[in-house]
């Protein structure tokens, strides 16, 4: 596409509902995956000839297979109490990014083929064939949203718009219409183990020099052991932790953690990937694949806890997902949650007085907490619901001084995504991603300017890598954003007690 | 036994049947497909009993549309209490001797009635006015406010303009509930009523009023929050994972 430079929209000091561009996204798109990686994966190498037919079969099998689908289909009475919710929307003003707009794409398709209204009266209830336009709104558009399900929570019925894409974007690689950005990833975790396709050489490497890191910094000797059989606990941390910035300084913050606290830990080459992208693709096979090397790592390093460390979907798919897809677990330590948060963790080890902390050393910051939109809207943390969001919070207020939160239509169930979640951070989306962005830019606009706010702490890596790009479109430092535990390896009390 | 008896009966019956069978046949679709996931959304209650009262809220204080926004939680809210109300008071025509409940309830169906025409046209307003709701409103959406203005504005005109024979419509309809009978008076407005009362009931389950039933089985609202906890495994997911051994 011409290289028009992407600007980001003015922040206004409170929230404006955009008057609607119709179309203003229709052309952006993200790179279709080509046959190799589609194939890679069971998905036709390309759009196959029959296409309509095998998409209508296709949703009829997912309509028999997801509650979630059919009823949302059914339920929807276009009160347009969502219309305003979603940040793509917020952003870009473009009507189909507005969330029931999303779902009636798919939704006049399954009015026409599968009701009796939509079959006797297509034009009275909005119902349409699956024309080739049809699927290329459908390709635009289930491919620019986040599956944040920020719209959920607000529909009467709580209808899922997550849910529609994740079924949209199923039909569309049962024909062979897939997304580079995202299959390509799922064959990398397939073949290698990790998103980032880091073979087991390479990620020892990176370990070993961010052992060297820790070691210059604290003069002590802070381990970040690679299959270790026998360690207590195993942690599954997404790839970008090894070596991306500022994902790194969280994972050196939970050895820090580890070592202070004298568990046993180690990570696995083999299942070196906490991230699920099956889920953005709504694949129960994918994910199900993906999950599985966590679970033939855990039994083979013969670890006795699992920990997720700080991945928003990923934190998704392992809290709700994976007792169903790897499960049970009945074969780890009952004493701890299976699967544990990071934060649940080291909250825990906070509340034991296990850890201690040197506050202080945070005092550069006045810090303000984004709430990932999966972990907010899609798990728990704690014995508590809403435990997701007074966990990470305690930990923050725990290790710094200055904590400051964002206007409340912004923080908590919430939240608006980073903009980059559910399969949207790529560079061919880089439009969608600096426009989806602008909710949570003119929140933190808010807090900078009235509070003086110099960090965002996230606990999810899509958040890390979005922001990093994104904060510099909208004239703030991209390193302002980071991880909770950066925070927490900032101020722990290391060496002897 | 006048045509108008004779059709009127037939229409009940018929729209009654297919609006009954059709409920009958989505709700039983609804429970049967499986939900292989756990996908509330959070923070959801962690206990069955706490998923009673969210969804008790749902239903009747219309909780998150009043997080979302409170102009369509205002008109909607009014618009279905008042139609709670309004069946409510219809019951007179249903019962013999009348539920003690139905007589209490008499005085303020009547104003339901009118608060019901209000709220309706408050949502039809925002059909037009509201760019955004403009843009996903379909002919059927605008046609389902008409029906149900025309049903509320008939019973209206009857209770406030031109009155219809009360006591033979009560026999009427007890006739219909008895498969006895009885004539139905020749009023104009009340055959309009009667015949869009029939659409009404007639077209429930091929119409977005699915969502009703649509609200228990969203798993979104139902589903309790205890993945860790219970292990929630769909029959075809077992099936794969089966086949996989
Ligand atoms: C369990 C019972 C029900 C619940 C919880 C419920 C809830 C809701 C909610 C939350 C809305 C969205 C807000 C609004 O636009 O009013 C709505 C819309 C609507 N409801 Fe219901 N409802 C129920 C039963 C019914 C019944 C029995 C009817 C009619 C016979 C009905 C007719 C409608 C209509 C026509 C709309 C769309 C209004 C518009 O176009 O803006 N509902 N309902
Ligand atoms: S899930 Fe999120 S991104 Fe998708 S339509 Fe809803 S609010 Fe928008
Ligand atoms: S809030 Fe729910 S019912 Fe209302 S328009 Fe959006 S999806 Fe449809």
């Amino acid at each position: 596409m011409a290289a028009a430079p992407i600007t980001a929209p003015p922040i206004k000091p409170y929230p404006v509902i955009p008057i609607l561009e119709a179309g203003a996204m229709a052309g952006t798109k993200s790179f279709p995956a080509n046959a190799q990686i589609q194939e890679a994966l069971g998905f036709p190498g390309e759009l196959v000839e029959d296409w309509h037919d095998k998409a209508i079969d296709k949703m009829g099998e997912l309509l028999g297979k997801y509650r979630s689908l059919k009823v949302y289909l059914d339920a929807c009475v276009h009160c347009g109490a969502c219309t305003d919710k979603c940040h793509y929307f917020l952003g870009t003003g473009d009507p189909k990014n507005m969330p029931v707009a999303r779902q009636d794409l798919l939704r006049k398709v399954y009015r026409r083929h599968f009701t009796w209204s939509g079959k006797l009266f297509p034009k009275l209830v909005g119902a349409e064939d699956l024309t080739k336009d049809v699927l290329d709104d459908w390709y635009s558009y289930f491919n620019q949203c986040s599956e944040c399900r920020r719209c959920s929570v607000f529909c009467p019925y709580g209808i899922d718009t997550a849910e529609i894409t994740m079924a949209a974007r199923e039909i569309m690689d049962s024909i062979g219409l897939g997304t580079k950005y995202t299959n390509e990833i799922i064959g990398k975790v397939h073949k290698v183990g990790n998103n980032l396709g880091l073979p087991g050489p390479a990620l020892e490497d990176t370990l070993s020099s961010l052992e060297e890191d820790l070691k210059e910094e604290t003069g002590l000797d802070i381990r970040i052991p690679l299959n270790e059989k026998g360690a207590e606990v195993l942690l599954i941390t997404p790839s970008a932790d090894f070596f991306a910035e500022p994902h790194v300084y969280s994972l050196m913050g939970y050895a820090k953690v580890f070592h202070a606290a004298g568990i046993p830990w180690t990570l696995s080459t083999y299942a070196s990937e906490a991230a699920n992208f099956g889920m953005f693709i709504g694949n129960y096979g994918q994910m199900q694949k993906i999950a599985t090397r966590v679970r033939e790592a855990v039994l083979d390093l013969g670890a006795k806890r699992l920990v997720v460390g700080e991945c928003g979907h990923a934190w998704r798919a392992a809290y709700s997902f994976w007792n169903t897809l790897i499960g049970p677990f009945d074969f780890l330590d009952p004493n701890y949650p299976v699967p544990q948060h990071i934060c649940e963790l080291t909250y825990d080890l906070i509340q034991r007085g296990a850890i201690a902390f040197d506050k202080s050393a945070n005092d550069k910051y006045v810090v303000t907490f984004h709430d990932s939109c999966n972990v907010a809207r899609g798990s728990r943390m704690g014995g508590m619901p809403g435990g997701q969001f007074e966990i990470p919070r305690a930990i923050v207020r725990a290790v710094a001084n200055k904590f400051v939160e964002m206007y409340p239509d912004s923080i908590r169930e919430k939240t608006f995504c980073c903009g980059g979640g559910g399969g949207i951070l790529t560079d061919d989306l880089m439009e969608v991603r600096v426009k989806g962005a602008l909710p949570r830019m003119e929140a933190l606009q808010a807090v900078v300017d009235s509070d003086g706010v110099n960090f965002m702490a996230t606990i999810c890596a899509i958040c890390k890598a979005q922001f990093s790009k994104v904060l510099p479109y909208y004239k703030f430092n991209m390193s302002m954003v980071g991880g909770v535990h950066q925070l927490v390896g900032n101020a722990i009390r290391l060496g002897p007690k | 036994m006048t045509t108008g008896t004779v059709f009127f009966a037939l229409l009940l019956y018929a729209a009654t049947l297919l609006g009954v069978a059709g409920l009958a046949w989505r709700i039983r679709d609804y429970a049967r497909t499986p939900a292989p996931l756990k996908i509330p959304t959070t923070p959801a209650p962690t206990t069955t009993g706490g998923v009673v009262l969210r969804m008790m809220r749902e239903v009747f204080l219309f909780e998150s549309l009043f997080k979302a926004n409170l102009w369509i939680w205002l008109f909607g809210w009014m618009f279905h209490v008042s139609l709670a109300l309004v069946l409510a008071r219809h019951l007179r025509y249903f019962t013999e001797p009348v539920w003690f409940w139905v007589g209490w309830v008499q005085p303020f169906g009547m104003y339901g009635g009118l608060a019901m025409v209000v709220g309706l046209a408050g949502l039809w307003a925002r059909r037009f006015l509201v760019e955004r709701i403009r843009y996903i409103s379909t002919p059927s959406d605008h046609l389902m406010l008409v029906l149900l203005l025309g049903i509320g504005i008939s019973g209206l005109s009857m209770k406030f303009l031109d009155h219809t024979d009360i006591v033979s419509l009560k026999a009427f309809a007890l006739g219909l509930i008895l498969f006895d009978w009885q004539p139905l008076p020749a009023h104009p407005v009340l055959y309009v009523h009667l015949f869009l009362v029939a659409l009404l009931i007639g077209i429930f389950p091929y119409s977005k009023l699915l969502h009703a039933p649509g609200l228990f089985f969203s798993p979104g609202r139902n589903q309790s929050d205890n993945p860790r906890e219970r292990r929630h495994l769909a029959d075809w997911a077992a099936k794969l994972e089966k086949a996989k051994l």
